[in-house]
């Protein structure tokens, strides 16, 4: 099937301005009829709550934390692009949706990064009003930095911590709805599946995480900002509870999953130090502006201190292959330079998995104090992991999977192809392409919540009558049903092996065989591989405990369980698409040089997934991508 | 290096609890606590034993998840640190550890380590906030912040609710946490409009949750993982009583 993304035509300018006049407006009055449920958070979904409710709609939203302050967006670092051109540096709406088109690899659809874009500049000023204390230049104005992947200075942060204090901003939006009495928190809260009524979303069944309890929701709308799946790969920089597990239940329920096996390593993290690890820690890409990755230029000097390295032995592979763009290439460019020079045996650190990066230069140029002054927080808590000092000796960092630019499929109005269910934040696959931009997923998180889904959620409901399927619908028992059936066939398994031993095995699986360089054999590999675990996990699995108790076991066991089916659809979408773009690179495709190599020709399209049932293939729909504006061309940093 | 661990067990709110005793064996120095905590569970699931239950989920000392007082002091007492970033260099071999959850009324204990810190919630819900419509604001450099009162504002925005400061104090006070948010606002021109009201509302709040008082033993700002300043809670009380001024 091709699949038709709804965006509006004509000038690119005017799209979303003339769609927001086109699209139908729900009565005051009648706002309050309508319930919508909003599943996670973080800036997508707190801000989408708390915006919601505000224009008097009646919100339930819910959360796995135990606060909705919690969600994983508290952990971004380092800012918050906008289009405001306040430094003067030729800055503009236009070009910050050039550089996300460009930076996603020509895989996102225009109309949605173009909206995103305008958007940006309400952002920053809805933030500054909810006090947000992004930083400031001694007159009172906002201060910008560079990041990668863009030439002007766009992106607004508030020290090392951008994304607690923009959640923190949209936590207290949140707040003051909860006060009014338009939202309902509903904290410690998991969705476990969607409920789907003759093709309609119209409620979810959720686990009360503290009692056990499965209890449904009935909604007018179901809108998930459920974040993203690195953690498939085990060892990821997202936190323990990010899961996959609302995201797959809608897609086991007819949503389609678009381009799932465009992820995004991200390429200054802490690198692994052992086996035990439960996880990865990032530090913000901001550091690339003020420290230059290299390693040495000689195999045998790779075990020696940094220091006993002199100058003309180090090779700073970024600013040789990128003199443009230097350290700060794109994510997906940077990490793969990385995995290359360990791969050429020029590693450093345990295991040699690891590159430098030097602050040296910046210190003698700007001082100890200006550095600590912008990242201090960063390193300390190098410190905290690795013990070592990062102003004394350079830093040691390796890529890691970070974000997930697929997710479920949506339309311009960011409704997937169940009507009824909407999905925003990272957890839809619209406007990264195949590699996001640093300090996007802040912006698109907000953009999302603040600015789209209060207007494009009225359009959908002014054709539904509110309230016309409630909980008493047959639907709703055997959602409850199915949920209890599979909690309950979890803790009769008993076997021998732990819900974390398996997941670790899984990220083992992924990490090697669907990671950074993906070849056609390694994918059929990895498909062997996970069926194969999958049954095992199955027969073999331990969760201790019962189904109604406050049990982290039974929340793990569901989560890697769907973990371990979603895999193989990741796995599927890597094969399928033979081409390398973004994030996704295939060694079978690229250039001499070793280049990412696009195949427009054939893969110029979304790639929508259907599921078809466990163990069978899913059905592949496609959305063709346009380009009318930006001209497809090469990615080039150099 | 092995280690003993005296770890608080309890099933419910309403049941009784007391430390059991296990065996931490074969840690790594570059561990952090919370992934020795994991082997421990790890070992507890094989024999069938219920694992110990505990809060935690960015692991990178943010989030404001994880909760656990560490021989005495909450998140372990070292500068700074979240438990989920204390690493087992900073114990010894043969060390005995004693864990217990947050301990104070208005933070009812789930299971184990877990504890309910909705009450924190509630005060924000009272008035953390400014009342600023979504799209009705003014363009964000027309409203000028100077840096030091955006210094200011960010240093106290730097709490992460994680309760260590209720859990610290004798009188499970929060007014750490209180102070952070009243003060964040009350620096910022955006939040002038509303600075009586809400420091009355907050404060009001925190006295419902059934959170004490300050009597300056400065144990929230030992305790608190961001090094936050008492200051704030001076602050809180020249806010609380200009709120009582005509």
């Amino acid at each position: 099937m091709i699949l038709d993304g709804k965006c509006p035509t004509g000038p690119i300018e005017k799209s979303w301005d003339k769609h927001r006049f086109e699209m139908k407006l729900v009565n005051p009055a009648n706002k309050r009829k309508y319930k919508i449920l909003m599943v996670g958070t973080g800036l997508a979904g707190g801000a989408g709550a708390a915006s919601l409710g505000e224009l008097g709609y009646n919100v339930h939203a819910f959360c796995y934390q135990d606060s909705a302050r919690r969600a994983h967006s508290i952990a971004a670092q380092g800012g918050i692009n906008a289009a405001k051109n306040y430094p003067n540096d030729g800055d503009s709406i236009y070009r910050l949706f050039y550089d996300t088109i460009k930076g996603g690899d020509f895989r996102a659809r225009e109309a949605d990064v173009w909206r995103l874009s305008q958007v940006s500049n309400n952002i920053i000023d809805q933030c500054v009003a909810q006090g947000v204390p992004f930083a400031r230049d001694y007159a009172g104005y906002l201060d910008n930095r560079s990041f990668g992947g863009a030439q002007v200075s766009r992106t607004f942060f508030a020290r090392g911590q951008t994304g607690q204090q923009l959640l923190l901003g949209a936590y207290s939006a949140l707040c003051r709805q909860v006060k009014a009495g338009t939202v309902t928190m509903h904290p410690r809260t998991e969705m476990l599946d969607l409920v789907v009524v003759d093709g309609v979303a119209r409620g979810i069944t959720v686990r009360n995480l503290t009692t056990g309890q499965i209890e449904s929701h009935w909604g007018d709308a179901v809108v998930l900002a459920t974040g993203g799946y690195v953690n498939v790969f085990y060892l990821s920089t997202n936190a323990m509870g990010c899961s996959v597990t609302a995201a797959w239940k809608a897609a086991k329920k007819g949503a389609y999953m678009a381009n799932p096996c465009y992820t995004q390593i991200h390429p200054t993290c802490i690198p692994q130090h052992g086996e035990h690890q439960s996880k990865l820690t990032l530090m913000s890409e901001s550091l690339r502006n003020d420290g230059r990755c290299w390693v040495p230029k000689k195999k045998e000097d790779c075990e020696k201190p940094a220091s006993a390295i002199p100058e003309e032995d180090r090779d700073y592979y970024l600013e040789r292959k990128y003199p443009s763009f230097g350290n700060l290439a794109p994510r997906d460019i940077a990490s793969r330079a990385a995995k290359e020079q360990c791969d050429d045996n020029r590693g450093v650190g345990p295991g040699k998995r690891g590159v430098y990066l030097d602050f040296a230069d910046s210190i003698n140029r700007l001082g100890q104090s200006t550095i600590a002054a912008r990242y201090g927080n960063l390193f300390e808590m190098y410190e905290k992991i690795t013990d070592e000092n990062g102003y004394k000796q350079p830093m040691r960092i390796y890529p890691a999977p970070h974000y997930a630019m697929g997710g479920l499929w949506v339309d311009y109005n960011c409704m997937s192809n169940v009507p009824g269910l909407f999905v925003l934040g990272e957890a839809n696959f619209s406007v990264h392409g195949a590699n996001r931009l640093g300090a996007s997923a802040l912006m698109q998180g907000l953009a999302d919540g603040y600015f789209v889904i209060p207007y494009t959620i009225a359009n959908y409901l002014v054709t539904v009558k509110p309230g016309q399927v409630k909980d008493d619908h047959p639907e709703f028992k055997k959602s409850v049903d199915d949920v209890n059936g599979q909690i309950n066939k979890l803790l009769s398994i008993n076997g021998k092996k732990t819900v974390s031993e398996m997941h670790r095995a899984l990220g083992k699986i992924m990490w090697e065989n669907v990671g950074m360089a993906r070849s056609k054999q390694s994918l059929n590999q990895a498909l062997k591989e996970i069926p194969a675990l999958r049954e095992e996990f199955w027969k073999n699995v331990k969760v201790t405990g019962t189904a109604g108790e406050f049990n982290q076991q039974v929340e793990n066991a569901g989560r890697v369980a769907d973990f371990l089916e979603f895999a193989e659809m990741l796995t599927r979408d890597a094969l399928h698409r033979e081409e390398s773009c973004g994030g996704h690179f295939r060694v079978e495709h690229q250039y001499e040089d070793g280049e990412a190599k696009r195949d427009d020709e054939n893969f110029c399209y979304v790639g929508a997934w259907e599921f078809k049932g466990v163990d069978k293939e899913p059905e592949l729909h496609k959305e063709p991508l346009k380009f009318e504006n930006i001209h497809l061309a090469v990615r080039s940093y150099k | 290096m092995n280690l003993t661990l005296y770890v608080w067990r309890q099933k419910g709110p309403k049941e009784m609890g007391k430390l059991e005793q296990y065996e931490a064996k074969n840690v790594s120095p570059d561990q952090s606590f919370l992934e020795m905590l994991d082997e421990v569970n790890e070992e507890l699931i094989k024999t069938g034993k219920d694992p110990i239950a505990f809060d935690h989920d960015c692991r990178e000392g943010i989030c404001g998840m994880c909760s656990q007082v560490i021989n005495g002091r909450p998140h372990g007492g070292q500068d700074r640190t979240t438990v989920c970033q204390l690493h087992m260099r900073t114990f010894k071999d043969g060390d005995s550890i004693y864990i217990e959850p947050w301990r104070a009324k208005a933070f009812p204990i789930v299971k184990d380590l877990v504890v309910d810190r909705s009450a924190l919630d509630k005060i924000q819900n009272s008035g953390g906030y400014t009342s600023c419509h979504t799209g009705g604001v003014p363009d964000a450099n027309s409203i000028l912040v100077s840096k030091v009162a955006a210094e200011y504002a960010m240093d106290a925005a730097e709490c992460i609710g994680c309760g260590a400061c209720v859990a610290g104090c004798p009188n499970s006070c929060a007014m750490l946490f209180t102070g952070n948010k009243v003060a964040q606002l009350a620096a910022l021109p955006q939040g002038l409009a509303e600075a009586r009201a809400r420091v009355k509302a907050m404060t009001e709040a925190a006295k419902e949750c059934g959170f004490g008082n300050c009597s300056n033993h400065y144990e929230c700002q030992a305790s608190c993982p961001k090094g936050i300043d008492v200051k704030f809670i001076a602050k809180l009380n020249r806010e609380y009583i200009k709120s009582l001024l005509p």
